[in-house]
């Protein structure tokens, strides 16, 4: 077992054992505390695939914004010292059995299912050191860069240009949603 | 990486994706609700990278994906949060066990 | 052969007056209803006269009467496959007959009530009823098949209840009018019954086929208790005609229907409705020849109503009671004259009977009318004071009781000769019933117009009410020189039992003289008698009544009869039929319609809990789904 298989058993298990705590832990401000491990380990992940943008912009999106919004939204709400209410003890119950027999069929049909590589690869994921092409230069921020930016065939600057509106309009809707309405001091 | 095959990875994510779905029909609270749903994507995103690095090396499509994943989750969050204070400024309680108004 | 389709005309006349009477007479016609009904039904009624005149004035020229004629075939109703139901008009002597007396009886009362109902607040509907009466009674007579007499049968219910109910506000008429329908629903069903047997016995409901078709020897026996279908059928369908024709037991409506008006009694529960019964025996005859058990039936029931009714109408107060059971006595002649062969002698009285029974009662109603009471004690020494009435009234009880040369005598001879030769113990009871008969219409008389001393100046009645009056006395007292089995037809139906009935046209004239005596000899003292109890006031009545005893106490309450259904009624129907269907209606019948309620309400109660509102609920729900279609397209579907 390599170091690479070793790292990657340890990140899972990370991801997996903070995701469990997260979903049922009975103080709030801990299970955002969980999440915010989960999500860091998923980078960690990322980093394990040589995907480093990936990484940063994770821990920068998800981990700096998304988790640190969610606390504060925590901090709005309610008394993040107080317990959580248990779940209702039948849902519970069907809900496992529920996830438990998704992830076993998933699993099958997984075990299943034979992934072919596309031709361009060689036979073996980079037995001498990594992917020339997957690694450091395949994924690189300028490669993406220019992808994203680019007019051809497989350019993104239609989804880009759509993204950016569709954040604009989360901006407003979140603002017209969450404002106060001052009452009339007349 | 060319120990782990493909399948162990994808298990990893499938193993997320149902933790989270086992949060989202679980928790009382709209928060931690919305934290199953991040786990949920998440696990997408794992998919969509390991896809990419195994099958399809040289090109950069799942980067993409994952990219504009990532942001759409970033508007939804913000959004969901501001229906959350919304719901907690009428109802004093974002216990989603209170909210079934709708019931028969 | 001529053509009769003007007998269209005859029955939509007073059918399309009913309607138009019904619909617009309480706004539009008011006052005019009446002048308007008379007018159709005069229409209808010289339609109906020449109609007569052209076929008997043919058949007296050919020389050979009897003919049955078929018209106005029309296709009713075809169930496919030789099974169809038609409406047809057939015209023969007897058809005949009845629409000139149903017409010309309808006629005057229609005229009499001009006067009579004059003031009544529902005269519209008074002249609409009768006008649906007067059609009615006309489709049936005319009908060409069973099941079109069955439902003109159903039709002169109908009117007979309206009518006799008119007076809606008089609980003892509503209740009246309920017992008459009931207890002439109830035989219908017996007629029912039996329409159904003899149509299905030969295949066909039209009065010609189905004799032919019973009558052929091919036709397969099949019995039933021992007895045959087809005496089983002609006794039901008889049931039936008793029920309307007020034959024992069936006869308890009849004094009851008294409550109508009196001109209502006069045309329908004297004249033409009651003799319905003896009508549909008349047509169906040919086949009750052929029976000859079912027609002992007929005989028998005939001729016990007959003397039994008498008795009772000899204790009777009311006016219209003792002219009811006279009509049930008179009916019950016509009856027993069927049973004993006497085809022509039947419809002969019935022919001379609606002359003289129409006239007593619209003579009743003038003397009610002036006495403004139904009861003979609150009448007397009329006779200076309305003289017309009492000459007719006085013609139509020597008409009834046999005295010759009223037209009574010659058709009352007629069936006590037919009954000689058939039966000589029931010969003898029409002969006793007879001077029963003089006896208690000579009561009536007596009692209503001497008795008392007689005071007063003669008071004027309308024209419309003493036209008809006058017309019919002339008609109670010269139809019997009306050449009535010459226009029955010598060969035909009149013959067809065979036996007694042949050869009689020949016998008439000798036997006549001879047998006329005894009846109107025993009529005579029948009236000697009545003159010397009731002539002049006295204690002799109640003398004799309570010399009879028992015998009095039992014909004056009725026999008890309707004491008895009504204990049938209350106490066994009632308790040991009616109770548990109610129990049964409405525990179990109901109780399974709730019990589906309830269940239903159950369930939806026990469903509804899954619209709980709750989201993370139907999140569960969905993943199932979706976790199930998977599993069921992956596996189940590959």
């Amino acid at each position: 077992m390599s170091a690479a298989a070793v790292t990657f058993y340890i990140l899972s298990s990370f991801i997996l054992v903070t995701g469990v705590l997260a979903v049922t832990s009975r103080k709030i401000f801990r299970s955002a505390i969980w999440l915010l491990f989960s999500l860091t380990g998923i980078a960690g992940l990322y980093f394990w695939l040589q995907m480093e943008f990936i990484a940063a912009v994770q821990v920068v999106v998800y981990v700096g914004g998304i988790v640190v919004l969610i606390i504060f939204s925590i901090f709005l709400t309610q008394q993040s010292g107080k317990d959580l209410p248990a779940p209702v003890r039948g849902r519970s119950v069907l809900a496992g059995l529920a996830a438990c027999a998704g992830f076993i069929l998933t699993c099958v049909l997984l075990r299943q299912y034979a992934f072919r590589r596309s031709g361009a690869a060689s036979g073996t994921l980079g037995g001498g050191g990594g992917l020339s092409v997957g690694s450091g230069g395949g994924a690189s921020v300028s490669n993406i860069g220019e992808q994203l930016l680019s007019t051809s065939e497989h350019g993104y600057v239609l989804p880009f240009e759509v993204i950016s509106i569709l954040l604009l309009a989360a901006m407003i809707g979140c603002i017209v949603i969450a404002i106060k309405v001052k009452p009339e001091e007349k | 990486m060319s120990q782990v095959p493909l399948n162990h990875i994808l298990i990893v994510s499938t193993a997320l994706f149902f933790i989270g779905m086992y949060g989202l029909l679980t928790r009382r609270n709209l928060i931690t609700m919305l934290m199953s749903v991040e786990l949920i994507l998440n696990s997408v995103n794992i998919n969509f990278v390991a896809f990419n690095k195994y099958l399809y090396p040289e090109k950069l499509e799942g980067v993409f994906f994952t990219l504009f994943i990532i942001g759409i989750a970033a508007a939804e969050a913000a959004v969901a949060i501001a229906i959350i204070i919304n719901l907690y400024r009428n109802f004093r309680s974002i216990d989603v066990e209170t909210t079934d108004e709708m019931k028969f | 052969m001529p053509n009769y389709a003007v007998i269209a005309w005859i029955v939509g006349l007073p059918l399309a007056g009913f309607v138009a009477l019904g619909l617009l007479g309480r706004r539009y016609f008011r006052g005019m209803s009446g002048v308007i009904g008379t007018l159709v039904v005069s229409i209808s009624t010289g339609l109906s006269l020449w109609t007569a005149y052209r076929y008997f004035a043919a058949c007296l020229v050919n020389g050979h009467c009897g003919a049955q004629v078929v018209s106005l075939k029309a296709d009713w109703l075809s169930f496919g496959r030789g099974l169809s139901i038609n409406m047809s008009v057939i015209v023969d002597p007897i058809s005949v007959m009845m629409i000139v007396v149903v017409g010309l009886v309808s006629l005057m009362v229609h005229v009499f009530s001009l006067g009579y109902m004059r003031g009544e607040e529902r005269y519209g509907t008074y002249y609409a009823f009768l006008g649906l009466f007067t059609a009615s009674m006309l489709g049936l007579v005319l009908s060409g098949n069973l099941l079109e007499t069955y439902i003109f049968w159903e039709l002169v219910g109908c009117s007979s209840f309206l009518l006799i109910g008119y007076y809606y506000d008089r609980p003892t008429a509503v209740a009246a009018a309920k017992k008459a329908f009931i207890v002439t629903r109830f035989a219908d069903l017996g007629f029912l019954v039996g329409i159904l047997i003899l149509s299905f016995q030969a295949k066909t409901l039209d009065f010609q086929g189905l004799i032919a078709a019973l009558l052929d020897p091919r036709l397969p026996h099949t019995t039933f208790l021992g007895v045959s279908l087809l005496s089983w059928g002609l006794a039901l369908v008889f049931v039936g005609g008793a029920g309307k024709s007020a034959m024992f037991p069936l006869h308890i409506w009849l004094p009851d229907a008294m409550e109508g008006p009196t001109p209502v009694s006069a045309l329908i529960h004297a004249a033409t409705m009651v003799v319905a019964g003896v009508y549909l025996v008349a047509r169906l005859f040919v086949l009750y020849a052929a029976d000859p058990a079912v027609l002992q039936i007929v005989l028998y029931a005939g001729v016990f109503s007959a003397l039994l009714a008498a008795i009772i109408a000899c204790t009777q107060t009311d006016i219209k009671r003792v002219l009811a059971y006279s009509t049930m006595s008179q009916i019950g002649y016509m009856m027993f004259a069927l049973g004993a062969y006497g085809y022509t002698a039947s419809m002969y009285h019935l022919f001379t009977h609606a002359f003289f029974k129409a006239l007593l009662f619209l003579c009743a109603g003038v003397i009610i009318h002036q006495v403004h009471s139904n009861e003979m004690k609150d009448m007397g020494g009329l006779r200076k004071v309305m003289p017309l009435t009492h000459g007719c009234f006085l013609v139509a009880c020597l008409a009834i009781s046999g005295i010759p040369p009223f037209s009574g005598f010659f058709s009352k001879e007629e069936i006590l000769l037919a009954a000689w030769h058939a039966n000589k113990f029931v010969y003898g009871m029409g002969l006793f019933t007879s001077g029963l008969t003089a006896f208690y219409m000579f009561r009536l008389y007596f009692s209503v117009f001497w008795s008392r001393p007689a005071e007063g100046h003669a008071h004027r009645i309308p024209v419309v009410e003493s036209v008809p009056l006058v017309i019919l006395a002339l008609g109670a007292a010269f139809a019997g020189f009306v050449p009535f089995s010459r226009l029955m037809g010598a060969g035909g139906v009149a013959e067809a039992g065979g036996g007694p009935g042949a050869g009689w046209a020949a016998e008439v004239g000798g036997a006549f003289s001879r047998m006329a005596i005894a009846p109107v000899a025993l009529a005579l003292v029948g009236i000697a008698l009545a003159a010397y109890l009731y002539r002049r006031e006295s204690d002799r009545p109640a003398k004799v009544a309570a010399a009879l005893g028992g015998l009095y106490r039992w014909a004056y309450h009725k026999f008890y009869v309707d004491e008895i259904y009504l204990f049938i009624t209350r106490k066994i129907i009632f308790n040991l039929i009616g109770r548990p269907a109610a129990w049964i209606d409405r525990n179990i019948v109901d109780g399974m319609i709730n019990l589906l309620a309830a269940v239903t309400a159950r369930i939806a109660t026990a469903i509804k809990g899954f619209q709980s509102g709750k989201v993370q609920d139907y999140a569960l729900y969905f993943f199932a789904g979706i976790a199930g279609l998977a599993v069921l397209f992956i596996y189940i579907y590959t």
